[in-house]
């Protein structure tokens, strides 16, 4: 252990943890800008810097190792005017329009202005000399580099945590700033829009691209039927940015604030969650059998799962050669946007061009995804505006809905049933778990041979996780399978899903399906989620889904009812000539720069 | 103090037989190398001037079956060209130490980070670097050296921005600790010395750490290179020994109308005419990697700041906050002042930002533009401002 | 605009495929063809498995790595000080007159560009100028008209 002295406070801390972490473990606050847990150190903005007995200069907190005997003080006067000059100095680069910034009143530089350097700005605009540029070329977030503070904390995430680096630090001196290949747009380079860098923006650099207003349009144009979808993993999210502890689950409130809101029908997400289970689950199952009984040698394995868009960007991008791997699925979202006007269209009776169709994601990248051609199978285009948890909860704010005192409200039918299997699709390795559950009992007749189903080896936080399940006791019908060991692989950030496909690529991975989702945690730490997210904060959300799963009295997509049923009146059977066409698609080759 | 005077001496550009100094250094134990460096009291000629001896005794302390030692040839400091003409003259000097300084240090890897400017030297170098594995493969001695260029970057030549520029990265400087001697280039135990010092630990092997001594003072022993130019009759590089004072140089160099001399570059310390004879060149007084730029009354001192914040403004790396944007407003304030755009008072907000600077700032770029700043300003305000 | 065709391959392959190897594999195309297209540093990055974003961040960090299009002979014209104070004004006037361009650019026939740089170490000798690589030093505006006028006939 390491004694030192903060603030004439003892503390002792494991070698290693900066003064920083020592100061936070006696309760004193020191401001931060650059520095995220989840991202390794960059010691660049120097807002923490501190005082240390005996040093020359002041020292960055945040990069310092505690080391024996040190006397460190964080708030002498010498420290605050250096301070209150860097808050000053990065003011001065950066156009302070707050009242028109969409992070008004949710910026860290804000928060140190109003603390560090209110009233008259000590220095030069320099605003004026810089010629900032503007880029909203991608459909799911807008970079302007005018409010950027190059705290590099996105460029730490997409390298560190997604491995692409569609953006990285450029020019040097008073030119220095965040930049794509030679300053080409986002949407024309290998950005995955999975928006891990708009979370960990500390300002308004990088902000999603909001369509808030474009549904108050919908909503209160008369003409216009307006659904709306829910994603599993913003039910358990979106209460932290209306005053709820990480990990809260907010279902039933938010069901009520959307009708509130004014949303025509409240549907639920889970529903083709389920769907995805079903028509997923069926192709692995095709997949196995083709390579295993009938030695189709063209059979493409391991399958991956498809419901990430910032992963089918990344594989479109980075490992295009194992496209036909993925599972031809659409994304639940997708499914959901497609039958809203094709399925539930004709069972309401409402003319399809006339539904607007939102969704709630925990993710910037569907925004992009609902923009892709591939996504107009009902003729038009399937999902018309997708919201980020972070969007919804300004909706609610703007609306003046006091939250708290909400009552708890149920979703809408049709497409409003959901299982515990649909909830867990918002976690790592949820998709595989649910997959698991149906697969298991098609082949056998039985339950996962797991306590309570609740399959624990795909579970956690691990980057990447594996599972064998031995398939004993099958069914007549998948009586080839019998003592098969289904090895399953699940990957969760670009960083751990690249681990994965380079062993695919080398051939040394022995797996039969992977699951794969962009963001780490899985979709509760999507880059639509509130900010702050980092691993507390994503093993709270990931507690209320597993939670919110025991809670289900349906807990496999294949006992959902409404999914029986639409199988029943509309789809015919998983992997028919009508899901094909709605449900299911292909992707395409892209550029790696 | 102690003054020496103006000594003029010829060691670092002396001819010698390397092979010969080699082959006693060999001899020597690593212990015993150091020991000999640690008693010059030589320090690191490269500007910050920490004791070689000290540095090369962490890095052998570490323990690792692979170390560095980095040969910092990247010379970017305005008014610094010494290490290029030693590299010029006496390359199989800068080999020799080192050399010497891999085995001090456990090291049998040595990499020279040349700047981008010298590559015309290049080919010379690489035919003088192969006479030189090929001597110490005579001698039996397994230490092999690599050329790295630079591209054009002043702060690679800061330490860990070099490494970072070695390793095929931006040159942004790292956090420190750790310091080199435990984490350097490809995060190994390094030691990074100046193409001057290496020279120099060559000669103290070869002469002994007495004869050092007898040079200098108790600050700042021996003789170093000094680059001279500006406004002066005789612009060049001269080796003198050190603990003269400004005014004794100005008397040797100047042209007779000396109103100020630059010590030590851009970021070094400009001395006025009234402080020449107070002031002392060396660690005691003004510390200088060896740059000295003279000028004369017909010079507006106004430009000179200019010029050194335009530089600094430019060759930031730019990724910390004080040094990037407050080389911008220092630059920015003292034209605005000038143009009468701005009170004269600013110039003291100014000079509180270059205090800020001075210790808030992540590496030894940002932490001394504060020196030319605030000693122009601070003597010469009456030119910043009209 | 030039064909990088194999030479990045031959590249990696003389200077490896590490990161390390960034600089040196930049470097020795800027040599051959005075700057970097978007082409060359896309081959760069495919070659050495990192982001070409990564590549043009690095690249664009070194003044001398050029991502911008630069004629067969570039001329850096040392700004700081020294040369500054000795003349350097005179030099870039004779060099913009000659060639036609300002600072900052290229010829049309793509045989100069022009641009300032930082102190070369030359300042005993200043004023002070690059071409490529070769320095010139203790410059006048007919020693540098000499200079060019050779070049032109090169
Ligand atoms: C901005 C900056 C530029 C530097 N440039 C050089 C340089 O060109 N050459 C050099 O030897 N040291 C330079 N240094 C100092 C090095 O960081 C390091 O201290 C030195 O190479 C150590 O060698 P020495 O102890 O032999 O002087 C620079 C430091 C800073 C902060
Ligand atoms: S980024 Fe923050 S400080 Fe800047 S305008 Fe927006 S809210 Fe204000
Ligand atoms: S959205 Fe994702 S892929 Fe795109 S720049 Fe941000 S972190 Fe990188
Ligand atoms: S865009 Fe945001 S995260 Fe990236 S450097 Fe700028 S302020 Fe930091
Ligand atoms: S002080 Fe300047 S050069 Fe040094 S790290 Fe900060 S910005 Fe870069
Ligand atoms: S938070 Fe420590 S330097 Fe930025
Ligand atoms: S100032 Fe021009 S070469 Fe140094």
């Amino acid at each position: 252990m390491i004694n030192l002295l903060i603030n004439d406070q003892k503390v002792s801390v494991q070698a290693g943890t900066t003064v920083l972490a020592a100061a936070k473990k006696l309760k004193i606050n020191i401001p931060t800008l650059c520095n995220h847990d989840d991202l390794c150190v960059a010691g660049n903005c120097r807002v923490c810097i501190v005082e240390q007995k005996g040093a020359r200069t002041l020292i960055a907190s945040c990069a310092t190792p505690a080391s024996e005997g040190m006397d460190i003080h964080t708030n002498t006067l010498k420290v605050r005017n250096a301070r209150k000059h860097i808050v000053e100095l990065l003011l001065s680069e950066h156009r302070a329009d707050c009242t028109k910034c969409y992070k008004n009143q949710n910026c860290e530089l804000q928060s140190l202005a109003n603390e560090f350097a209110f009233g008259d700005h000590i220095f030069l605009d320099l605003v004026e000399d810089h010629k900032y540029n503007i880029d909203r070329s991608s459909p799911s977030f807008i970079k302007d580099d005018s409010k950027c503070i190059r705290c590099q904390r996105c460029v730490r995430t997409c390298s560190e945590l997604q491995y692409i680096s569609a953006i990285a630090v450029s020019n040097k001196g008073a030119q220095m700033k965040i930049s794509s290949f030679n300053n080409r747009p986002m949407s024309h380079v290998v950005c995955t829009n999975c928006g891990q860098c708009v979370n960990r923006c500390p300002t308004g650099a990088l902000v999603e691209k909001t369509y808030i207003d474009q549904v108050w349009d919908a909503i209160y144009d008369p003409d216009k039927h307006v659904v709306v979808q829910t994603a599993p993993a913003v039910r358990v999210a979106l209460g932290e940015d209306l005053g709820y502890d990480p990990g809260e689950r907010v279902t039933g409130k938010m069901v009520n604030a959307l009708r509130q809101l004014g949303f025509s029908s409240v549907l639920d997400t889970d529903f083709t969650a389920d769907l995805t289970i079903m028509e997923e689950g069926t192709e692995l199952l095709v997949r196995l059998k083709k390579a295993l009984v009938d030695g189709d040698k063209k059979v493409s394995l391991p399958m991956f799962t498809s419901c990430s868009p910032g992963w089918i960007k990344f594989i479109e991008h980075k490992y295009p050669e194992f496209l036909p791997n993925l599972s031809t699925c659409k994304s639940p979202q997708q499914m959901f946007g497609v039958l809203a006007k094709t399925y539930y269209a004709k069972k309401r009776n409402i003319d399809p061009s006339k539904i607007v169709s939102v969704s709630i994601m925990p993710c910037t990248a569907k925004k992009f995804e609902a923009d892709r051609p591939e996504m107009r199978a009902s003729g038009f285009k399937d999902v018309d505006f997708v919201l980020t948890t972070r969007e919804l909860a300004v909706m609610i704010k703007q609306a003046g809905l006091d939250f708290r005192n909400l009552e708890e409200a149920k979703y809408d039918s049709i497409m409003g049933d959901s299982t515990g299997a649909g909830v867990i699709f918002g976690a790592t390795g949820g998709v595989m778990e649910a997959a698991l559950r149906t697969a298991y009992e098609i082949v056998t007749g039985r339950e996962v041979p797991f306590g309570n189903l609740n399959i624990t080896p795909v579970r956690g936080m691990d980057g990447v996780k594996e599972a064998t399940v031995k398939i004993e006791g099958c069914v007549d019908a998948w009586k080839f399978l019998e003592g098969a060991e289904l090895k399953v692989a699940i990957a969760h950030g670009l960083v751990n899903a690249n681990k994965i496909m380079k062993l695919v690529r080398e051939g040394k991975a022995p797996y039969h399906f992977i699951e794969i989702m962009a963001c780490p945690g899985g979709c509760i730490g999507g880059g639509g989620q509130p900010i702050p997210t980092n691993m507390q904060i994503r093993k709270n959300r990931m507690k209320a889904i597993y939670a919110e799963d025991e809670h289900m009295v349906l807990r496999k997509s294949h006992e959902n009812p409404e999914v029986i049923a639409i199988y029943k009146e509309f789809l015919e059977k998983p992997n028919s000539h009508k899901s094909h066409e709605l449900l299911h698609t292909h992707y395409i080759e892209r550029d790696n720069y | 103090m102690e003054n020496k005077g103006l000594n003029k001496v010829d060691l670092i550009f002396e001819k010698i037989e390397p092979k010969e100094v080699l082959i006693k250094a060999f001899k020597m134990s690593s212990a015993e190398i150091i020991q000999n460096i640690l008693d010059s009291g030589l320090k690191g000629r490269g500007g910050a001037g920490f004791p070689t001896g000290l540095k090369w005794k962490y890095t052998a302390a570490e323990k690792s079956s692979e170390k560095y030692i980095v040969c910092n040839a990247d010379e970017g400091e305005p008014g610094t060209f010494k290490d290029r003409e030693i590299l010029e003259r006496v390359s199989d000097k800068v080999h020799g130490g080192m050399a010497i300084a891999g085995k001090a240090i456990g090291a049998k890897m040595g990499i020279v980070y040349l700047r981008g400017e010298y590559r015309y030297m290049l080919l010379k170098l690489m035919i003088e670097l192969d006479s030189f594995h090929k001597m110490i493969k005579e001698i039996g001695y397994d230490f092999n050296i690599e050329y790295r260029m630079g591209s054009g970057a002043y702060i690679c030549g800061e330490e860990s921005a070099l490494f970072e520029s070695i390793e095929g990265k931006r040159g942004e400087p790292r956090n420190k600790p750790p310091y080199p001697t435990v984490s350097g280039v490809f995060d190994k135990p390094t030691s990074i010395n100046n193409v001057e010092t290496l020279v120099t630990a060559m000669m103290i092997i070869q002469h002994g750490a007495k004869n050092f001594t007898q040079y200098g003072t108790k600050d700042s022993r021996g003789s170093k290179v000094f680059s001279v130019s500006g406004d002066t009759p005789t612009p060049g590089i001269f080796e003198l020994e050190l603990g003269m004072s400004v005014q004794q140089f100005v008397n040797v160099f100047g042209d007779g109308d000396t109103k100020a001399v630059q010590v030590g570059g851009a970021s070094g310390f400009c001395v006025p005419r009234k402080k020449f004879a107070e002031t002392i060149i060396g660690f005691e007084g003004v510390p200088t990697g060896g740059s000295m730029m003279l000028f004369n009354s017909s010079r507006s001192m106004y430009n000179v700041l200019h010029n050194y914040l335009d530089f600094f403004t430019e060759e930031s790396c730019g990724q910390c906050t004080p040094c990037r944007v407050g080389c911008q407003q220092l630059l920015k304030g003292v034209e605005k002042v000038k143009k009468g755009e701005a009170k004269p008072t600013y110039l003291n907000e100014l000079m509180k930002l270059a205090d800020s600077m001075k210790i808030a700032a992540k590496c030894g770029l940002g932490q001394s533009v504060g020196n030319a700043f605030k000693s122009i300003v601070g003597n010469f305000r009456e030119e910043i401002i009209y | 605009m030039y064909q990088v065709g194999n030479l990045v391959k031959e590249l990696s392959d003389k200077h490896g495929r590490m990161r390390e190897s960034l600089m040196p594999i930049l470097q020795e195309i800027v040599q051959k063809h005075n700057y970097l297209t978007d082409e060359a540093m896309v081959e760069v990055a495919r070659e050495l498995d990192i982001s070409a974003a990564e590549v043009y961040g690095t690249a664009s960090f070194y003044t001398f790595l050029d991502t911008q299009e630069k004629g067969k002979y570039v001329i850096r014209i040392c700004k700081t000080i020294t040369c500054s104070m000795k003349g350097k004004s005179d030099i870039i006037h004779t060099l913009e007159d000659m060639l036609k361009i300002k600072v900052g650019e290229t010829t049309t026939d793509k045989q100069f560009s022009l641009i300032e740089t930082n102190c070369i170490g030359w300042c005993h000798k200043a004023p002070a100028i690059l071409i490529n690589e070769m320095p010139y030093t203790e410059l006048t505006p007919e020693k540098v008209s000499t200079i060019i006028k050779d070049y032109m006939q090169k």
